[in-house]
């Protein structure tokens, strides 16, 4: 066999690989700080008898209650319905902000397009329980709060995704409506929306999945649904209660999990 | 007619200004009626060229006159207007996959009516019957309903020919249109483009690559090499100097056909 002495390859230099090793050690010494802080403003005696706090809990929330059933009905439709509702309000705004917010459609690269990614952004970073706990503050609690805190972060995620499926669309199909002599508008219903409507239907449900689960807790905050249900049980310590709830809302979020599959399935 | 004069092309960029322009003044004239090959290594501007006529690229200098409209320097109504008189074909059919056959031959008409016609899909009969006519004289009857992602390449580029001709147009812009088709296939789209302009008495412009083909079938041939016209001539004026001039050295001695070869075709 021929043997090329000089010819030796190695992935990295000896100088990167000196500076891997040293993010390592880095890492190390952090992990171990952390665990130091960590030990510092932890209460041992509390950790030590969690299995028999935890055992207790599991104790008294067992036999479930439910004869509470019947009066959960209402609050799981107003659950869903905070969750559709408030998936048609993020739509209905995050469709044109999507359109404001890409590239090849925005009206203006220069005033329009950052206008509307701040407000991707901004929808984006705060969380749907955050928005409710303003809006009871502002509208008083009940379902309509609940309906807008779950459209205004709807709007962020529906635009995010939807913005990049309509940067990603075929320019050629586009060039050759556009060379008809079609007009911006035609342009857009006839080139760009066939092209992003699987993307569209997968991003709704998607999105109506997560509301689902996100509006079954906006209840903590007062704003209506199971999650104010649940609320009220625990403050009662009505433990039995509680368990059923659970396990309404484990249902309830099977059941939305199961529909968007089939409807994600039967679309792409 | 379609009138070119000093059709230049400079795309901007980093290194714009030292670079060469994709065309350099350009002047073509295509009669009414007539169908021009348009051959030239890759980036010799061909694409540019075609699609500057449209002003699917902004020309940076030059003047574009169709049966006397003006195309250069027009505001978007007026380009609109010219547009709907310019057929595009495309390499890869640029159909809309996920719409029918149908709908594709009518968003040739989109410069025609508006927006919420358009958006309803409610085109005027007229047009409906000319669309069903043309899909007949291309091959494609009862295929109306089929979405063109269902189609084979052919039959695609059939759908894209159907669109293009039921604006009605003066001139076809054809960029490659038998690229992506196999020999066979891009024999009969050619003769079917001959057929068609010929019945309509169509001017048309074809980006060609294949030398023999453009031989075939087209009555003139454009030569083009670095954004300027280096041959324009019938086809059996293609000599391998001729060749050599447009696409640099090769043996060009396969590539030429006989000319008595044309007599059936």
């Amino acid at each position: 066999m021929p043997s090329f002495p000089g010819d030796v390859w190695r992935r990295r230099t000896p100088a990167k690989s000196l500076a891997v090793w040293a993010c390592w050690l880095a890492a190390v010494l952090l992990i171990v700080q952390c665990w130091t802080i960590l030990n510092e403003n932890t209460i041992w005696e509390f950790v030590y008898d969690a299995p028999a706090q935890a055992g207790d809990l599991l104790g008294r929330m067992f036999p479930p209650r439910w004869s509470v059933l019947p009066s959960l009905w209402q609050p799981i439709w107003d659950t869903i319905n905070m969750a559709t509702l408030g998936t048609l309000l993020g739509i209905l705004i995050g469709v044109p902000v999507a359109f404001l917010a890409a590239r090849n459609t925005t009206p203006s690269v220069a005033v329009a397009r950052p206008l509307a990614l701040m407000a991707i952004v901004s929808s984006r970073s705060i969380n749907a329980l955050i928005w409710a706990l303003l809006l009871v503050t502002v509208l008083g609690p009940g379902v309509l709060a609940g309906i807008i805190a779950i459209g205004l972060r709807s709007i962020g995620f529906v635009g995010k995704l939807l913005y990049e499926a309509i940067e990603e669309v075929d320019a050629k199909q586009v060039e050759a409506i556009e060379a008809t002599g079609a007009s911006g508008a035609q342009r857009l219903i006839f080139a760009i929306v066939p092209q992003i409507m699987p993307a569209f239907a997968g991003i709704a449900v998607y999105r109506w999945d997560i509301n689902i689960r996100e509006s079954a807790v906006l209840g903590l905050v007062g704003a209506g649904g199971i999650g104010l249900q649940l609320n009220a049980s625990v403050s009662r310590l009505a433990w039995p209660e509680v368990t059923v709830i659970f396990a309404a809302i484990l249902v309830t979020v099977f059941a939305s999990e199961w529909v968007s599959a089939q409807v994600r399935k039967r679309i792409i | 007619m379609l009138s070119i004069a000093g059709l230049t092309k400079r795309y901007s960029g980093k290194h714009a200004a030292q670079s060469e322009p994709a065309l350099s003044g350009v002047d073509l004239i295509v009669p009414k009626g007539q169908l021009m090959a348009l051959i030239g290594p890759s980036g010799a501007g061909k694409s540019t060229l075609i699609r500057c006529v449209n002003r699917l690229v902004e020309p940076t200098m030059g003047r574009i006159v169709l049966d006397g409209q003006e195309v250069t320097g027009t505001g978007r109504t007026v380009l609109r207007h010219a547009r709907r008189r310019m057929g595009m074909i495309f390499q890869e059919y640029a159909l809309i996959e996920r719409l029918t056959v149908m709908e594709n031959v009518l968003s040739g008409r989109l410069g025609y009516v508006g927006f919420f016609a358009s958006w309803s899909r409610r085109f005027p009969r007229a047009d409906i019957a000319e669309a069903f006519r043309l899909l007949d004289r291309v091959g494609l009857k009862g295929m109306e309903d089929k979405r063109a992602d269902e189609l084979s390449g052919g039959q695609r580029q059939r759908v894209g020919i159907c669109r293009a001709l039921i604006q009605n147009p003066a001139l076809l812009l054809v960029d490659e249109p038998t690229a992506s088709l196999d020999p066979k296939t891009s024999r009969q789209i050619m003769r079917l483009l001959v057929e068609l302009c010929a019945e309509r008495d169509l001017a048309a412009i074809v980006n060609i690559h294949d030398v023999a083909l453009a031989q075939m079938f087209v009555p003139r041939i454009v030569g083009l090499r670095a954004g300027r016209v280096v041959f324009d001539g019938p086809p059996d004026a293609l000599t391998p100097e001729t060749l050599t001039s447009i696409y640099g050295e090769e043996d060009w001695s396969a590539t030429i056909r006989p000319v008595e070869d044309d007599a059936d075709e």
